[in-house]
């Protein structure tokens, strides 16, 4: 280590504009809600940030009443062109208002400044801008000359991407003429209400996004509510069997978006320094709280023992600490839950036999961090190389044969994403072709568009988030 | 009155390309809606409605491997072999469903085209609801359509055939396979169905079919790990609740369906092949 000594680059705090106090947002208002307030925690540094008041069970139907209403009286009535003028508002709103967003953004979640900044918030407002244009299209969309929208979408977004997961959430609802409620993740609630604010500055007639922080309970209390069309989801496959059963025998329609185990699968062909930023990119960006995330590695043998050293030497050259600093690589896990988690699924692998080596990066003595990890000599029946761990640690299997390599890649009961490293075009079409997963990324990986389709087969959940595609989601077809 | 007695069928199961008698020994009468006696049908057990899944994985991997063109021919050879036994279901219908001749003829008709109208949408779907996606960086991303897997389908109680029809043939088109529990009381012409499949080229356990009791059998499809989509048509309102929650344990795709059995004759929109593909993008990064 040491080549180039950085000095720190921390961007300011300021620019996030932190309030004490942030409030649910139903019909148009920020409103005191009558749930037990929460407060939210810098994962960095452990001091609170701020307080946020949660809704009960009542302001759910509230929430509801007011996006029914919306939606009957002026969202599903309003011409397609009228609606994507609101859609393009709030994408450039998001683009005006980014540094901001992204300073908030990695206070409340821990990700680091640099992909808040470069990757969640431009790609939030690109959600924006692409489902805007599809307002006034959808009868070319593949789904009859007049497809209509559902109603009222109830929405549960992940603390991982707290602002883009929401906007893959809202902007295709919207788009094709649902009101929404949306619940953020209990730990990562504030770009969300900062979304209410644009929502206000865009004029966006109220009622038609409502926004509700709160707890598993809230989630859970939308999901069951009678008068709701739709149900999209995305968090742990755990949770998602829960709703599909809750949502099971009503006439709501249900997209999920769970867990993954995807494997990245290194040829010996494969350009390997290109594979091992690869590899790196795949599991440890945002500290592996990704569910496409790259978990489990797959080198072909003969290549096994160079691709372990080059990718230990690159991930001893990552960074961990302040989200802020510009020069973060690693940032901060983000919840004590969640570390907790890591370490127990880290020590299984240590009691079940693998090879433990853990990044020298220093660690803060403050904060929830967890050292960038890379297990060798793992064996698929490991829970380290079946579970999904949501956290910067990498599991390392072999294989000798391209066959053998699509059988243990599929094996496993998700199917939400998979990484192909190789110079053969033909055996890259092969790969893509077998493997059981709703994203391939051949000598890439973890790259995300509005334009194209996003989702998991298996347990991984159904239906698709982006493209053409993802409007199904939102449409009675 | 003929002097001549009649060769009567033995109505078996269809599992992996073969026609075993349920592994149960168990039988059922089936009649005529008036009562009278037609056949005895194999009433399908859970370790049949296993067996059938472990065809239906077996033959998952060549049947959604094959070339789009080769499953349209090999569809449109099963429409051929319907249409050569065409005399054949009209009188099965009739005596299944209590229809007039001609009425049960129109339905047959209707068979026969739904299935050459799937067949010819399998080397079409990809281009429909495929697409190469303009994304933002220098890439090619493309998204293609593929086969779910294994789907259980609980076929319509009352079309025997045109019901049948139309719930099994999407599965196929898009490349998945079949486990298919016929209508309870109409099996009849769900059995010749399958010896139309077993003569069309249709690899064995692609489409596998048992007759018996959807409320019996439903569940272990529902719950099944290797069961990817389950199609509740032939099961009541209340057991399609109880089916749905089941089948959330492994994430099934389930389809919503009509409270009522739906008029089959209209022409369908895409929505039950939608239901049987799995959206794939694929990125890869563009260079010199």
């Amino acid at each position: 280590m040491g080549i180039f000594e950085y000095a720190p680059a921390p961007e300011s705090r300021d620019i996030a504009n932190l309030k004490d106090h942030y409030r649910p947002f139903i019909g148009g208002e920020f409103v005191d809600g009558s749930g037990e307030p929460l407060k939210t925690v810098n994962p960095a540094t452990e001091e609170i940030l701020a307080e946020v008041g949660t809704a009960s069970v009542s302001d759910v139907d509230t929430a509801v009443r007011a996006a029914r209403a919306a939606y009957e009286t002026v969202w599903s009535r309003m011409p397609g062109s009228e609606r994507a003028k609101y859609l393009f508002r709030i994408a450039r709103l998001i683009q005006e208002r980014s540094r901001e967003l992204a300073v908030l953004e990695s206070l409340d979640n821990g990700k680091p400044i640099k992909e808040s900044r470069d990757s969640d918030i431009p790609t939030a407002a690109a959600h924006f801008f692409y489902h805007a244009g599809w307002a006034d299209k959808l009868a070319y969309a593949g789904y009859g000359p007049n497809p209509k929208p559902l109603g009222v979408a109830g929405q549960v977004i992940p603390w991982n991407f707290p602002l883009l997961m929401l906007a893959w959430k809202i902007a295709p609802a919207l788009a094709t003429g649902n009101t929404v409620v949306l619940k953020p993740a209990e730990t990562t609630p504030l770009t969300a209400l900062v979304f209410a604010e644009i929502c206000q500055q865009a004029e966006l007639p109220p009622g038609v996004v409502n926004i509700l922080p709160g707890a598993g309970d809230i989630g859970a209390a939308v999901v069951e509510h009678g008068d709701i069309d739709k149900i999209a989801f995305t968090g742990s496959t755990e949770v998602g069997k829960l709703i599909q059963r809750t949502v099971a025998g009503t006439r709501k329609k249900l997209t999920l978006e769970l867990g993954g185990k995807a494997a990245n699968v290194v040829f010996d062909d494969a350009p390997l320094d290109q594979a091992v930023e690869g590899i790196v990119n795949g599991i440890f960006f945002n500290q592996g709280h990704v569910c496409c995330a790259g978990s489990r590695l797959l080198v072909q043998e003969s290549v096994a023992e160079e691709v372990l050293e080059k990718l230990r030497y690159r991930v001893s050259t990552l960074r961990m600490g302040d989200p802020l600093d510009k020069n973060t690589d690693i940032g901060a896990i983000n919840s004590a839950e969640q570390l907790a988690k890591i370490r127990g699924l880290v020590e299984s692998g240590d009691a079940e036999g693998a090879q433990r080596w853990t990044s020298p990066c220093p660690v803060p003595d403050r904060g929830f961090f967890f050292a960038p990890t890379v297990f060798s000599d793992v064996h698929q029946s490991m829970r380290i190389a079946r579970e999904e761990i949501f956290g910067p640690v990498l599991s390392v299997l072999t294989f000798r044969t391209p066959d053998e390599a699509v059988a243990k890649a599929n094996n496993t009961p998700y199917g939400l994403s998979a990484g192909i490293w190789t110079e053969k075009g033909s055996r890259i079409l092969w790969m893509a072709n077998k493997l059981r997963a709703g994203v391939v990324w051949a000598n890439t990986f973890n790259r995300f568009d509005p334009a194209a389709p996003f989702g998991g087969y298996q347990e991984s959940g159904f239906g698709r988030e982006g493209g053409r595609t993802g409007l199904e989601a939102y449409l009675d077809v | 009155m003929s002097d001549r007695i009649s060769v009567a069928k033995t109505y078996k199961l269809y599992i992996g390309g073969v026609f075993p008698r349920s592994e149960s020994g168990r039988v059922y009468p089936v009649t005529d809606p008036q009562g009278k006696f037609l056949a005895n049908a194999a009433h399908a057990s859970r370790k049949d409605v296993r067996d059938a899944v472990v065809a239906a994985r077996k033959a998952f991997p060549g049947w959604s491997g094959a070339t789009a063109y080769n499953r349209g021919q090999v569809l449109y050879r099963v429409a051929e072999m319907l249409e050569g036994r065409r005399e054949q279901f009209v009188s099965e219908v009739a005596a299944s469903e209590g229809l007039a001749p001609s009425r049960a003829e129109s339905l047959v008709d209707a068979a026969i085209d739904r299935w050459v109208w799937y067949a010819g949408w399998t080397d079409k779907i990809a281009s429909v609801l495929g697409a190469a996606n303009p994304v933002a960086g220098p890439y090619f991303s493309f998204t293609v359509p593929e086969p779910t897997g294994v789907v259980g389908v609980l076929a319509p109680q009352e079309s025997s055939l045109l019901g049948l029809v139309s719930v099994l043939a999407p599965v196929l088109a898009g490349g998945s396979t079949a486990v298919v529990v016929s209508s309870a009381e109409r099996p009849l012409p769900a059995i010749t169905l399958s010896e139309v499949l077993a003569t069309s080229d249709l690899p064995g356990g692609v489409a596998n079919v048992l007759t018996g009791r959807a409320a019996e059998l439903g569940p272990w499809l529902a719950s099944h790990g290797d069961v990817n989509a389950l199609d509740p048509t032939g099961a009541t309102p209340e057991d399609r609740i109880t089916l749905a929650r089941e089948a959330a344990g492994t994430v099934k795709r389930v389809l919503t369906v009509p409270d009522a059995e739906p008029d089959w004759t209209p022409t369908p929109d895409l929505s039950r092949l939608r239901r049987y593909l799995e959206a794939k993008t694929v990125w890869h990064p563009l260079g010199v």
